[in-house]
């Protein structure tokens, strides 16, 4: 029990993340999950990666409510009547998001906000509703103290939505996430010249590619955390990882790889999660007892599982270790990478998922980005930080291969240099050549920037300079963000000139 | 096929124009400008190989009388500039149309259009019009950025498939430009006329300097020339920066925020109505 001693008296931990990392240690106390001795190897080698979930799932990863349900019909369960004005809707959503569980604890997706907040602003000025989403804001931020927490606009101009845009720009605020799905035939220029201008001022928001996103279920979409794209009403009951650098090493040669390594590992994990799904939906009672469940606001039936992997870019110069081939910049190393995904796919897509109606019975691969522990994997599909091609048309046709086989998340991030604030049109150029290419999922902050994209989660520097000369921050993401941006080399990520 | 000895193209530019651009820079100029802030366009190399001594990396070498250039090697250090008499650079490439256009077409769908620019890119008027055929037929926008000594009412073709030109309006006063630039300036009036009379001016551009660059001269000037036309093309105030600066002007201070606020209010009020300050 040293290490629950250790929480107690830790002097970097705030309060609340104390209890919350207590509660973590009081799971791993029990061990009702079957692992098999091999699973176990590659989990102690670190080939596959739980991701430090927990020993007994009593919630799903992420949940992503139908919050237009709740603004229909109020929660009984919460005492509240469907909201009458712009005063009564913000104020319910601060008290649902409190109950809305996650991994973290904390909710990960807040609903596709400017369409929510449309219809309850017609009656006040820009001004009015400006001071009322800047005190919702903040709120949000100083509450939900944990970046893996996301909000969603568009692709539908709103005046919501330009309001929102304009107050992150002035809050400057790391949560929550933002993006704004995106679609050249729906979004106007000038709401997607907004939304990039805005991320060169804050890291907020991401472009979302809707058109290529939006049929993944066949129920409408949320991204959620990080970068996931999830069914809305449901969400994914857990996210393990392949972290295939880790994997790569410990096969012998590249056939060793394809033949016995790579397969155990898919096996294993895929073994591994239904373990995990069974006992969240036979044994924890979470979707017999919750309210989100009752008042109809989740369903079970909406939910998946993510099949994560990382650093193919790493386990691909692995593998071609000797032959100065990298992946990224020759050929026949990318040809390689993409041996591994389709690999790695057709098993995903023909394994039986157990409780995964909305994904016709399978897991769904995710592109993973990292951990803090994490060094020399690179997130995702991801080219490393530091190894980008010159031009950045380069680099966004080399994503928009890898993104293809991935469909609940996949993203890039790129620095940009300052003076591309002058010129938000070039930034959506660049934006809509990507997307028409395949590139789901884009974000950029300037070079400069207090506010910084770890992986997928926004962090301060000022923040992370705090944590690092052993003070106590209020967002715990800053203790996964420091080590992270440090051992990732992250400040060495390309600054695109446009 | 006439090629153009061309300086450098960058895939991405986002201050050459309209939305994202590849821009094209030809290497030589008609003009001597005394702050032109890309000095290394304006000669053409004369091969004198001072500069293949002073490379630190050996990518410079004589062949025939020529200086050439291995691009591997080179570290982009800078040092075969910095010591040519003549402030030039060795690399530029002779391309054509099509090799040009091929890096271009590396970045396509991520851009909207080309711009060319320089030194004097009117002086590859043919180079011009094949680049630009070739653009448009890949749905490229094609801007040429000028100084505007070409007379390009005799390009009939070329302003066929060009879409708009940037042109610099340095001074309006003959002697005032001859000392700017040592050229003379009656041809970029006659072109501003033209080009406006044809919709073919997408900007107009003057670099601020006070003391020798008399911008409400220009302004009167260019209101007199094309009259109402002036209205809703746009017009770029620059604020002169000594960075890069080699000739007569490098040691000249930036102007202040002020006035270049004072001259942008002046503007609007002799009914520019698009006027920015970069």
């Amino acid at each position: 029990m040293t290490d629950v001693l250790d929480l107690i008296k830790s002097r970097k931990l705030a309060y609340e993340q104390k209890v919350l990392s207590l509660a973590h240690a009081a799971e791993n106390s029990v061990d009702v999950l079957h692992i098999p001795e091999k699973t176990k190897y590659y989990f102690e080698k670190n080939a596959i990666d739980h991701l430090f979930e927990g020993n007994a799932p009593y919630r799903p990863r992420y949940i992503l409510p139908d919050y237009d349900k709740f603004i229909e019909n109020g929660s009984e369960f919460l005492q509240l009547d469907p909201p009458k004005d712009l005063d009564e809707l913000l104020n319910s959503l601060m008290i649902l998001y409190r109950h809305v569980p996650s991994i973290t604890s904390f909710p990960v997706y807040l609903g596709n906000l400017d369409k929510m907040i449309e219809p309850f602003i017609a009656e006040y000025s820009d001004d009015e509703v400006r001071k009322k989403l800047k005190l919702f804001l903040n709120y949000l931020d100083r509450t939900i103290t944990d970046s893996f927490c996301h909000a969603n606009l568009g692709p539908e101009y709103t005046r919501a939505g330009r309001l929102i845009l304009e107050v992150e720009k002035e809050v400057q605020n790391a949560i929550p996430n933002l993006t704004l799905k995106y679609n050249p035939d729906i979004t106007p220029d000038e709401m997607g010249e907004l939304a990039l201008n805005t991320s060169l001022f804050c890291a907020n928001p991401a472009i979302c590619n809707h058109k290529l996103n939006k049929d993944t279920y066949c129920c409408d979409y949320g991204i959620a955390s990080c970068y996931n794209i999830l069914p809305l009403g449901g969400g994914a009951y857990t996210l393990s990882r392949i972290v295939l650098p880790k994997a790569a090493k410990l096969a012998k040669n590249i056939d060793d790889f394809f033949h016995t390594i790579l397969p155990d590992c898919l096996q294993s994990m895929g073994d591994y999660m239904n373990e995990r799904v069974s006992f969240l939906v036979e044994e924890s009672g979470f979707f017999e007892s919750s309210f989100l469940v009752k008042e109809g606001l989740i369903d079970k039936d909406k939910f998946v599982g993510m099949f994560g992997i990382v650093g193919l870019a790493d386990c691909t110069n692995i593998l071609l270790e000797g032959t100065g081939k990298r992946y990224g910049h020759d050929a026949d190393a990318d040809d390689l990478a993409d041996k591994i995904m389709h690999t790695i796919s057709d098993f995903v897509t023909s394994f039986p998922a157990k409780y995964s109606p909305i994904a016709e019975d399978h897991f769904m691969l995710h592109a993973q980005v990292g951990m803090d522990y994490d060094k020399d994997v690179t997130a995702g599909v991801r080219i490393p930080v530091g190894d980008e091609p010159e031009n950045i048309s380069d680099h966004l046709r080399h994503s928009a291969r890898f993104h293809e086989l991935i469909p609940t998340g996949c993203s890039d991030i790129f620095s940009m240099e300052t003076t591309a604030r002058n010129n938000p049109a070039a930034m959506l150029d660049i934006v809509k050549g990507a997307f028409s290419l395949g590139v789901k999922y884009i974000s950029f902050y300037e070079e400069n920037s207090d506010l910084v994209r770890i992986t997928g989660y926004l962090v301060k520097k000022s923040e992370m300079e705090k944590y690092r000369n052993d003070q106590v921050v209020l967002q715990n993401t800053t203790q996964l963000g420091a080590p992270n941006y440090d051992s990732n080399k992250l400040d060495q990520r390309k600054v695109r000139g446009v | 096929m006439k090629p153009a000895l061309i300086h450098k193209i960058i895939p991405h530019s986002i201050v050459d124009g309209p939305g994202n651009r590849t821009s094209i820079f030809v290497q030589g100029c008609n003009l001597k400008c005394a702050y032109c802030h890309n000095p290394e366009t304006q000669q053409v190399c004369s091969n004198c190989g001072i500069c293949v001594e002073k490379c630190p990396t050996g990518s410079l070498y004589f062949e025939n009388g020529e200086v050439l250039w291995e691009e591997e090697k080179c570290d982009s250090c800078g040092s075969c500039i910095q010591h040519c008499p003549y402030h030039s650079s060795p690399k530029p490439k002779w391309m054509t149309a099509e090799e040009v256009f091929k890096e271009v077409e590396k970045n396509i769908p991520f851009i909207r259009g080309i711009t060319v620019s320089g030194g004097e890119c009117t002086l590859y008027p043919e180079f011009l019009q094949e680049l630009f055929i070739l653009a448009q037929k890949a749905q490229l926008s094609c801007l040429i950025d000028s100084n505007g000594t070409t007379d390009l009412s005799q390009y009939p073709k070329l302003m066929e498939v060009c879409s708009g030109v940037m042109l610099d309006v340095k001074a309006w006063d003959r002697k005032k430009f001859k000392r700017l630039t040592g050229g003379e300036n009656e041809m970029v009036k006659k072109n501003l006329k033209f080009l406006a009379h044809t919709n073919k001016l997408e900007e107009m551009r003057i670099v601020c300097i006070p003391g020798e660059v008399d911008v409400e001269d220009i302004l009167e000037g260019i209101k007199t020339t094309i009259g109402d036309k002036s209205r809703n093309i746009k017009l770029k105030l620059i604020k002169f920066r000594n960075h890069g600066v080699k000739g007569r002007l490098k040691n000249t201070n930036s102007p202040s925020d002020e006035y270049m606020k004072d001259i942008q209010r002046k503007a609007l009020e002799m009914g520019f109505q698009h006027v920015n300050i970069t």
